[in-house]
């Protein structure tokens, strides 16, 4: 429980390293390719922002923002909160992000666990070869082939926006699939092992059925390598993806992580960094609860 | 290495029962419950438009992007409006005007039945409110620049003057508002259409400060109302019931979609669910090829230059004779046909022609002769001894890449020049332009409204806009004589005069094509969108049409 305690720490240290690593990249967030109308309109925006104090001032400002849970105005979205953008994007993000990890986990928990039951046989290898395009083939060619196939060919699934649950089918498949396959793979090799390992000799010569030894006692154990690269691939799968949402135009979090950077908007790019660091550290704090769980060996240590 | 057997889970579970015991499996129906929150549709719009980026602002005063200022238009009108199929000016919320015969007052009546959305008339007083918020400093206005045709707009803005109703504008009673100009501005009405002159709610931006655009009842003065925004998903407009000119405001919903793929807006498009893309960067010019052979594809000129800066304060390019040089060399029919090929027109010259009527003079004509005599002349006879330049270009396209190459080749091959390439990100761009800190760089601009003087004002040698460090006062002189002249063709005379000491004697910049507008449209899906000079797309007279054609 004591590292449950050390996340807002850490989550403060990287709030601060990122607000100012921001402000070494050159040009500044009203920077634009007409030059302001006046020295004195350029001071006014400046000061509206507080962009004319000294940094730490400025990170001060921040600092007692963060204390009340304000992140602050967006410097590009000139109508929106941070905060409101979060609001807006984050379960948009977090509802794609939870249906990927669903669909991954149903996709390759199977896969994998065929793969190392028959291994070397053709479940195996047919498994195999998904798994290889799945991890090889990137995203953005993915995505963009699911949506000409399905969406315009076939007119299964609308071929962009977020809304509908039809709308959601597509960019679920297509963010899912790489990590269905890296799951696969984690399981298979898990199983794998588990299965030479003495005490399934020992289940086995206990006269246990197969598939009590292979779902109680070798699929458990076998799950270890899954689930410790379960938490950050659900903080990654939770903060939303850049290419699929920009693919299928989705209203997330995912395009802000790039898009923040590029047009200099601090306070958004922050509140993002927050989030992340904070999701990625319960996350793995949850990993380490699922392990205790999963294999008496940590719960008895 | 081998680990001692674990022990056995002690209690004695069904098979299988793992799967349903597990948190994993928790986690799955938590997005069913996410998705059931999160998907309340909008009834479906009668009209669907993809806008391109999303809009940073749509407060008419503040906002700078092209897909920020359909939406301000569409919320927000001013004494003017653009005409949906030439750009140019028409009446909007004054009927009419009288302009003084020396051309610098002019006198507006604004129309008995203009009235904001919540119903109440729209003034003179909230005109001359509008017009102050806009130019005062600390609304931090990007354009208020364009209110310094107007008495006392400059003085203002720069500070110089506190009082905000010194402004030349005023309101003698509800219905006539009268402007004082500093010179007779002919391209004045058009200016008047552009969203910095727009009436806005004075009671609703005194009670919300910055977040008056998303308070409610918002009051509108066009012809349609905010009802809905999700960032980076879409704004819904409703047409405005006290508008003016509510009958003719074809499409009572709109849903405004943003996205930032150009290759999405066209599945968007080709599936049927936008009816029309109406942004020029949604336009996949990888695809041009494929895309201009389609029935629905609609190319205009449209008012924009490209060209390269050349940086007259860096040697060797502080010499005339080195920048003519790189002028008289430069392919521009390759880079068109080879390169952009969305049937761009190359221009030695400025202001694209037809720009208000204003014929442009010619620029410098490729002379690889006399380009090399003059590189000659400067000191490097065939490139010998001429320093590595840097080509500074914003790396989001491959198109200002791709210029950029050709453009290095060009210069190797026919006078022995070397020079680097150098990508940068938007932002760094910027601050290396305004800071003076490069030495050629690949540029353009935008023409605010229809005349020549858009173009032209840019390189004033007080110009914010100017960013090559050439400075020249007899083009100063000549700029602001042609702007106190009130007779056309003279004035066209002495614009035309200044332009041609800028592209034959100046030579900041090497103008290389004027562009074009293009876009996607099924013209028995949706009427009323016409190509034109300034891409202005008036929401209002759009529709979809009664009979829809899929694909």
């Amino acid at each position: 429980m004591k590292r449950l305690l050390f996340i807002p720490v850490l989550v403060w240290i990287v709030a601060t390293l990122a607000f100012f690593l921001l402000r070494v990249a050159p040009g500044g967030p009203f920077d634009r390719e007409r030059a302001p109308a006046s020295k004195e309109v350029e001071a006014a925006l400046l000061a509206k922002y507080h962009l004319d104090e000294p940094l730490w001032r400025q990170y001060l400002r921040f600092l007692s923002g963060l204390a009340r849970g304000d992140l602050g105005p967006s410097f590009k979205y000139r109508h929106h909160s941070v905060n409101d953008i979060l609001a807006q994007a984050l379960p948009v993000s977090l509802t794609l992000g939870c249906l990927a990890f669903g669909t991954a986990l149903g996709i390759g928990i199977p896969i994998g666990f065929l793969g190392a039951v028959h291994r070397g046989r053709w479940p195996d290898w047919a498994g195999s070869f998904l798994v290889l395009l799945g991890v090889c083939v990137p995203t953005f060619v993915i995505a963009p082939l699911l949506v000409l196939i399905f969406g315009l060919r076939l007119g299964w699934f609308p071929v962009a926006l977020w809304g509908s649950p039809a709308q959601v089918v597509l960019p679920t498949f297509a963010l899912g699939l790489y990590f269905a396959a890296r799951i696969s793979r984690l399981l298979r090799e898990g199983l794998s092992e588990t299965l030479r390992a003495p005490f399934i000799l020992t289940a086995r010569a206990k006269g246990l059925g197969e598939f009590q030894l292979l779902l109680r006692h070798a699929l458990r154990p076998s799950l270890l390598p899954v689930v410790s690269f379960c938490g950050p691939m659900l903080a990654d799968l939770m903060t939303g993806s850049f290419v699929i949402e920009k693919v299928f135009q989705i209203p997330g979090t995912g395009a802000f992580f790039i898009n923040s950077f590029f047009s200099r908007d601090y306070p958004l790019m922050v509140g993002l960094v927050i989030v992340y660091s904070t999701l990625l550290l319960v996350l793995n704090f949850a990993t380490d609860l699922a392990y205790r769980w999963l294999d008496p060996r940590v719960r008895h240590a | 290495m081998r680990l001692p057997a674990p022990i056995p889970p002690a209690p004695v579970q069904r098979p299988g029962a793992f799967f349903f015991s597990s948190p994993l499996l928790l986690l799955g129906f938590l997005p069913i419950l996410l998705l059931l929150s999160a998907c309340r549709p909008l009834p479906p719009a009668d009209l669907v438009l993809h806008n391109g980026r999303e809009p940073e602002t749509i407060d008419p005063h503040l906002l700078t992007g092209q897909a920020d200022g359909r939406i301000g238009s569409a919320l927000f009108e001013g004494l003017t409006r653009f005409d949906p199929v030439t750009s140019l000016a028409i009446p909007g919320l004054a009927e009419r005007w009288q302009i003084s015969p020396d051309g610098r007052t002019y006198t507006f009546t604004i129309r008995s039945n203009a009235a904001w959305s919540t119903g109440t008339p729209i003034t003179s007083a909230d005109v001359v409110w509008s017009w102050q918020r806009a130019i005062d400093p600390r609304t931090a206005a990007d354009y208020a620049s364009q209110y310094f045709y107007v008495v006392n707009g400059e003085a203002i803005c720069t500070g110089t003057e506190r009082d905000l109703t010194r402004l030349g504008v005023s309101a003698p009673d509800p219905r006539t508002v009268v402007v004082q100009l500093v010179n007779p501005t002919p391209f004045f009405l058009e200016l008047l259409a552009s969203r910095v002159f727009a009436v806005v709610p004075r009671t609703a931006i005194e009670q919300h400060g910055d977040h008056w655009i998303r308070s409610t009842p918002l009051p509108c003065s066009g012809p349609y109302t905010l009802e809905s925004w999700r960032v980076n998903d879409r704004i819904r407009l409703r047409r405005n019931p006290h508008y003016w000119d509510a009958s003719n405001v074809r499409s009572t919903t709109i849903d405004v979609l943003a996205g930032d793929s150009a290759h999405t807006a066209l599945n968007l498009y080709l599936s049927g669910d936008v009816d029309f893309v109406i942004d020029k960067d949604m336009f996949p010019t990888e695809l041009a090829d494929a895309l201009s052979r389609r029935p629905d594809f609609h190319r205009y000129d449209y008012l924009g230059s490209y060209f390269i800066r050349l940086n007259c304060t860096r040697k060797p390019l502080d010499d005339p004779r080195v920048r003519e040089a790189f002028a008289r060399v430069v392919q521009r029919d390759r880079i068109v046909s080879r390169i952009t090929r969305m049937g761009e027109r190359p221009i030695t010259h400025l202001v694209p022609a037809g720009t208000g009527g204003y014929q442009p003079p010619i620029g410098l004509e490729p002379d690889v002769d006399r380009a090399r005599q003059l590189l000659a002349d400067a000191g490097f006879p065939g490139g010998r001894g001429f320093p590595v330049l840097e080509y500074s270009f914003n790396a989001e396209t491959k198109l200002h890449e791709n210029i950029a190459v050709e453009f290095q080749q060009t210069l190797r091959d026919t006078l022995g020049v070397r020079i680097e390439l150098r990508p940068l990100e938007w932002k760094s761009y910027l601050n290396n332009m305004s800071k003076l800190d490069y030495d050629l760089m690949r540029s353009s601009w935008i023409g605010d409204y229809n005349d020549p003087n858009t173009f032209l004002d840019l390189f004033l040698s007080s110009g914010g806009n100017n960013r090559t460090g050439w400075k020249d006062p007899d083009y100063d002189r000549l700029l602001n004589e042609a702007n106190s002249t009130l007779e056309p063709t003279r004035r066209f005379d002495l614009l035309r005069a200044a332009e041609t000491r800028l592209l034959r004697q100046g030579i900041p910049i090497i103008p290389l094509y004027s562009y074009v507008g293009f876009y996607a449209l099924d013209t028995n899906r949706v009427s009323g969108v016409h190509g034109n000079l300034l891409d202005e797309h008036p929401f209002w007279s759009m529709a979809r049409e009664p009979r829809p054609a899929r694909r």
